[in-house]
């Protein structure tokens, strides 16, 4: 280890590339700490977004108007308004109203004072999650219609309950026809994580950003961070590649 | 009122007809596709119903598990009023199967899963039971070693006759079986009806729309004969097919016999 560190220092020296995240422990820590933010905040919000996809899908095809309105709302809502004005929104318009009041004791006094209950990294995951669910929920109706209504009649025929054929038929089935664009929108939640970053989420850029301001080696980060989110998304895409053809059935969808 | 349903359905006796269709309605929109059927099915009838397209044949089979309700008339099965708004369809179609042209498998599902699915889901029975019931049904439609075999793996006449398997597993007490060897290559047609033909020799209550009249004439005790939504004529095939008195009936037998 402090071979390599000594050799980027080195390598700073003779040609002007400045890498402080290698060989300086201080920056090298936080860098760290926001590629591991980043990684959280993207599965988190991928995991979330997913849920939300199959819960808004179900609920468009509910036999209630009131609940397909209500998911149609949701997904005009948040699919057409932008995701960091959202996040403003959340953050800065509700933030505020969610606040829980401590006792501080200072010397003999003791202060009320207001605590924000959830951190600036809660916002993020529920924000994103939300923007990235409505697209979500887009896709995996898009999947849902694809399933051949003969073969939902079927599962009907044989005495299923609507969440039995959903969960068992409709559901494994339009997965695998919206995958792609499933991929697609993944791919588009874990680049916009870096919005977090308006709302001073110590991911990937925010903590750049701050590596920068102290070394002073802005085109050195600048790079670093796009070769690092071509590494994460791909390993994403590869994930997901791999599950697709995990996935792939033999006669289906060919 | 709805006490009355359970002292109905327990008041039907093997020697009252197990489905019963009296004066049966239907339209989709302006079309009246059903203008007034009635027939019955006594408990191990084979019944086939016969007619050129669009005669309503199909959708009189899937009145009877209520995929598609009535407007007027009466279905019952087993004394039950099908069509009762407080039914449980679902305890309706656990008595009555049903197979369809186009099989319908589930295609991420093996053969096998194909057939454990409803009565693991829909009966809440035991898997391993389920299992060896599933196992036997492939051996009794012949398909022993494409246990693991998805649908599209599959030739059409082995994954209807899965789709047989899948229905019989429910143990239902009705078997409806529409066009079933429709979509079917001539050669495997053979095979789908050779899995039909023993049902019926067990005693199964069968109901057949086909147009394999070979076959109907072979396995009926009774044939329907159905145009524009209502049925023409009806008898059991030795004199149907040869004393047919309906004109329409004699043109419809001329056409394809």
């Amino acid at each position: 280890m402090e071979a390599i560190e000594a050799w980027f220092l080195a390598f700073y020296r003779d040609t002007g590339i400045n890498l402080t995240i290698i060989y300086d422990g201080f920056d090298r820590a936080r860098f760290l700490e926001g590629v591991g933010n980043t990684v959280l905040l993207s599965m988190v919000c991928l995991v979330c977004s997913v849920l939300i996809g199959i819960v808004g899908a179900w609920m468009q095809g509910s036999p209630r108007a009131w609940v397909r309105w209500l998911a149609q709302v949701y997904v005009q809502f948040f699919r057409n308004t932008p995701p960091l004005v959202q996040l403003y929104f959340f953050f800065f318009g509700l933030g505020p109203l969610f606040v829980i009041t401590v006792e501080q004791q200072v010397g003999q006094m003791t202060f009320a004072r207001e605590m924000p209950l959830l951190t600036s990294f809660h916002w993020a995951v529920i924000s994103l999650s939300l923007f990235a669910g409505a697209f979500n929920v887009e896709i995996f109706r898009s999947g849902i219609e694809a399933v051949p209504r003969a073969t939902v009649e079927a599962a009907d025929a044989l005495g299923m309950s609507r969440l039995q054929i959903y969960g068992n038929v409709v559901l494994p089935l339009a997965f695998r026809i919206c995958l792609p664009a499933l991929n697609n929108n993944l791919v588009n939640l874990v680049k916009t994580t870096t919005l977090a970053y308006a709302i001073a989420v110590p991911e990937l850029l925010y903590q750049s950003n701050q590596i920068w301001s102290d070394s002073v080696n802005v085109p050195e980060m600048m790079v670093v961070l796009l070769f690092l989110y071509v590494g994460l998304v791909g390993v994403l895409v590869t994930g997901m590649q791999r599950w697709e053809r995990a996935m792939r059935l033999p006669g289906f969808g060919q | 009122m709805p006490a009355d349903r359970p002292t109905a359905a327990a008041a039907w006796t093997p020697d009252r007809p197990i489905v019963h269709i009296d004066d049966v309605h239907k339209s989709f929109g302006s079309v009246e596709v059903l203008k007034g059927v009635s027939l019955d099915v006594m408990k191990g009838d084979v019944v086939c119903i016969i007619g050129p397209s669009g005669s309503g044949k199909s959708t009189l089979l899937r009145c009877i598990n209520a995929l598609v309700d009535i407007q007027r008339g009466s279905i019952t099965v087993e004394g039950q009023e099908v069509h009762d708004p407080g039914l449980d369809k679902r305890l309706l179609r656990r008595k009555v199967g049903m197979v369809f042209q186009q099989y319908n498998l589930f295609p991420h599902k093996t053969a096998l899963q194909n057939i454990m699915m409803a009565p693991i889901k829909v009966l809440k029975q035991p898997r391993g039971e389920v299992e060896d019931r599933a196992r036997r049904l492939i051996a009794k439609v012949r398909l022993s070693g494409k246990e693991d075999a998805y649908p599209g793996e599959l030739s059409g006449g082995q994954q209807q006759r899965v789709a047989i398997a899948r229905s019989l597993a429910m143990n239902p007490d009705v078997m409806l079986f529409d066009e079933v060897t429709a979509a079917l290559d001539p050669e495997t047609v053979k095979e789908v009806l050779v899995t039909i033909r023993e049902l019926a020799e067990e005693g199964m209550t069968c109901m057949l729309v086909t147009h394999e009249m070979g076959f109907a004439r072979e396995i009926a005790d009774h044939i329907y004969f159905t145009d524009r939504g209502v049925i023409v004529e009806h008898g059991p095939p030795a004199t149907f097919f040869t004393e047919a008195k309906d004109p329409r009936t004699k043109e419809f037998l001329g056409q394809i016999l």
